[in-house]
């Protein structure tokens, strides 16, 4: 408990967890709604806010109250995949490249540079697009997963580098330790909070590309997400006949979760940097 | 004599393996889906009503495929593509046939480029300089507040950032037009113009200047809290060295440089920040011509913009890359 006291006393942390656990209610009322996620004409159409329906109606005849709660466990389940998944891929060749060295080093690390100096969205643009058809809830995650782990395979393979200069490398290895467990036992927990703090912002990126692909059609439009939902706004041009409350809700939820996210992210691995948390201490 | 074998003729090499490697990647990994664009299409055609005999859909699929270069064996495409790329032709467009894309993308480019060139370094400049200020007078009040403002405004996605941009200035508070600039057949240079462009590109640069710039800030700020604690300033301040010239002269520019480095690992999101940016407000560039593309199913329109794109990016580092020396006096007194 005195972890999250400590915690706590960030501003940041606070208000992010706060609001994470605001979002998370939401995703669990999604599974009480009263309304389908993806039929029409359920409800009357273009009603502003009001006490039946807190968010209004949209031209669809949806309730976008109800709407957005399942958008948001759509878009977190997207974005859960691609994080996790992306960890593994980052995990296994910034470890490889970090501790190996040598030419394998060389050979991945020329991979990852190569796929971070191409303007990789284009390209996931392309393949999205291929896919069209097959595009799912879960293949969205995947294709997500599979272009967004370059930039942090590199960092979790310099914090390896220095790992593996570290004299109880030597001391592990002199021992008789594999590399397999030194790997596993005293690296891992190590890099542990870098590994958290990438995710949390692999997280945040695919939820932006989600939207992205969404308003580009690339994924299937008729389930609810943050971006379809923005999509079909935008489509039905809710700015211009001045449906607000449809065209924001997806907005300022988009931008609830990522504030929080980060806020939350940024908060922790603060909390883990030994070095400056010493400063936090001393500034007291 | 030294400077060019060992730090340009590698340079140049890297930008060419690189180059190599993005027009593989976007060679290969469309296969790897195993998805077929003139089936697709075919498919497509025949959904809107038409029917189609055997004999024309084989001449159709013929025609598509010698279009798209997917015709012979992996290797005489790979060819194919490779001579596309080198010719700069990628044939013609779907969605505004027969036009040529490399047509359309000579009149859309130009205008990525400026918005792409203007947005990046104004917010790589202003980014580092409030963030290297905020960074020296980082127990000032003002500089906590404006960390506090820029951490909200950092995690917001472009295409969000860019609706509300758009909502807030084009709707609500009608200063500036919605987007749909329209582009003539003729540009004349005068005043005008020039007034038109900027009212239009505007509220896009607005978006990319302040997304792009709250990243930099914050890099900076912590770069020059390191860098202030660092013996030589210290000694520059018993020295009695005029703080102005403590902050510009020693602290920044010490702290700009990897910052250089910085953008040249970046600029590939960078340019997909812009790309994104421009649809939000339907700015005649690269990013519009890719939205229609995509939903018109245009296949060699965005395979023409996604190799210009990788085109770009790579020269673009490696600019940065060949000027970097310029700035460095590790290097330069070499």
């Amino acid at each position: 408990m005195g972890i999250l006291k400590d915690l706590f006393k960030d501003y940041r942390f606070a208000v992010g967890f706060i609001l994470l656990v605001f979002l998370f209610f939401l995703v669990l009322a999604s599974f009480f709604s009263p309304y389908d996620a993806i039929k029409w004409l359920q409800v009357p159409r273009d009603k502003p806010p009001s006490w039946f329906h807190i968010l209004g109606t949209n031209s669809k005849g949806q309730d976008v109250f109800w709407e957005a709660t399942f958008s948001i466990r759509n878009s977190l389940i997207i974005a859960l995949i691609a994080g996790l998944i992306s960890r593994l891929i980052a995990v296994l060749v910034g470890f490889v490249a970090g501790y190996k060295g040598g030419i394998s080093d060389r050979i991945l690390m020329g991979l990852t540079d190569g796929l971070l100096v191409i303007p990789l969205f284009l390209i996931l643009v392309l393949v999205a697009m291929l896919l069209k058809e097959a595009m799912t809830l879960i293949n969205t995650g995947f294709l997500l997963a599979f272009f967004g782990w370059a930039w942090d395979a590199r960092t979790i393979r310099s914090q390896v580098l220095s790992l593996r200069e570290r004299e109880f490398t030597q001391t592990s290895i002199l021992s008789g330790n594999g590399t397999l467990s030194l790997v596993t036992k005293e690296y891992l927990p190590l890099t542990i909070p870098l590994i958290f703090s990438t995710l949390i912002n692999n997280i945040a990126w695919a939820i932006g590309m989600e939207i992205v692909l969404a308003i580009l059609g690339l994924v299937p439009l008729a389930i609810p997400t943050l971006g379809t939902t923005l999509q079909w706004a935008i489509t039905y041009q809710a700015i211009l006949l001045g449906h607000w409350w449809w065209i924001l809700t997806p907005v300022v939820l988009t931008i609830l979760l990522l504030v929080a996210l980060y806020w939350f992210s940024v908060s922790v691995s603060e909390y883990l940097d030994p070095r400056i948390r010493i400063q936090r201490i001393g500034v007291k | 004599m030294k400077f060019f074998r060992d730090y340009f003729i590698p340079r140049i090499i890297q930008y060419v393996l690189v180059i190599f490697c993005g027009i593989t990647a976007v060679f290969f990994i469309p296969r790897l889906t195993g998805q077929d664009p003139v089936l697709e299409i075919i498919s497509q055609i025949q959904a809107q009503g038409a029917s189609l005999d055997a004999s024309a859909v084989n001449s159709l699929m013929k025609t598509l495929k010698e279009l798209y270069g997917l015709e012979g064996s992996l290797l005489e495409q790979y060819i194919i593509t490779w001579k596309r790329v080198f010719t700069l032709d990628f044939g013609p467009s779907f969605f505004q046939f027969p036009t040529p894309v490399s047509d359309l993308l000579r009149t859309y480019l130009p205008w990525t480029i400026g918005l792409f060139v203007t947005s990046t370094l104004l917010s790589w400049i202003i980014g580092n300089m409030m963030g290297g200020i905020a960074g020296y007078f980082s127990h000032k009040k003002w500089s906590k507040i404006l960390d506090a403002v820029i951490m909200v405004v950092r995690p917001f996605p472009h295409y969000i950032f860019g609706i509300l941009v758009l909502i807030l200035f084009a709707y609500v508070w009608q200063l500036f037009p919605a987007g749909g600039m329209m582009l003539g057949r003729k540009t004349i240079l005068n005043w005008n113009f020039i007034l038109t462009i900027l009212r239009y590109s505007f509220l896009p640069a607005l978006t990319l200047v302040l997304l792009g710039g709250a990243v930099w800030f914050q890099q900076m700020k912590l770069l020059v809290q390191n860098v202030k604690r660092e013996d030589f300033v210290q000694y520059a301040h018993i020295g009695g060295v005029k703080e102005k010239y403590i902050i510009f002269g020693y602290v920044l520019q010490n702290a700009m440089l990897p910052q250089i480095t910085q953008l040249a690992l970046a600029l590939g999101q960078v340019f997909s920040g812009v790309l994104i940016v421009e649809m939000v407000f339907s700015y005649p560039g690269v990013g519009l011509l890719l939205y229609r593309g995509v939903t018109r199913g245009d296949y060699n329109l965005v395979m023409g913009i996604t190799v210009l794109s990788i085109l770009t990016i790579t020269t673009a580092v490696l600019i940065l890359d060949l000027v970097y020396p310029l700035f460095d006096p590790r290097i330069r007194h070499k």
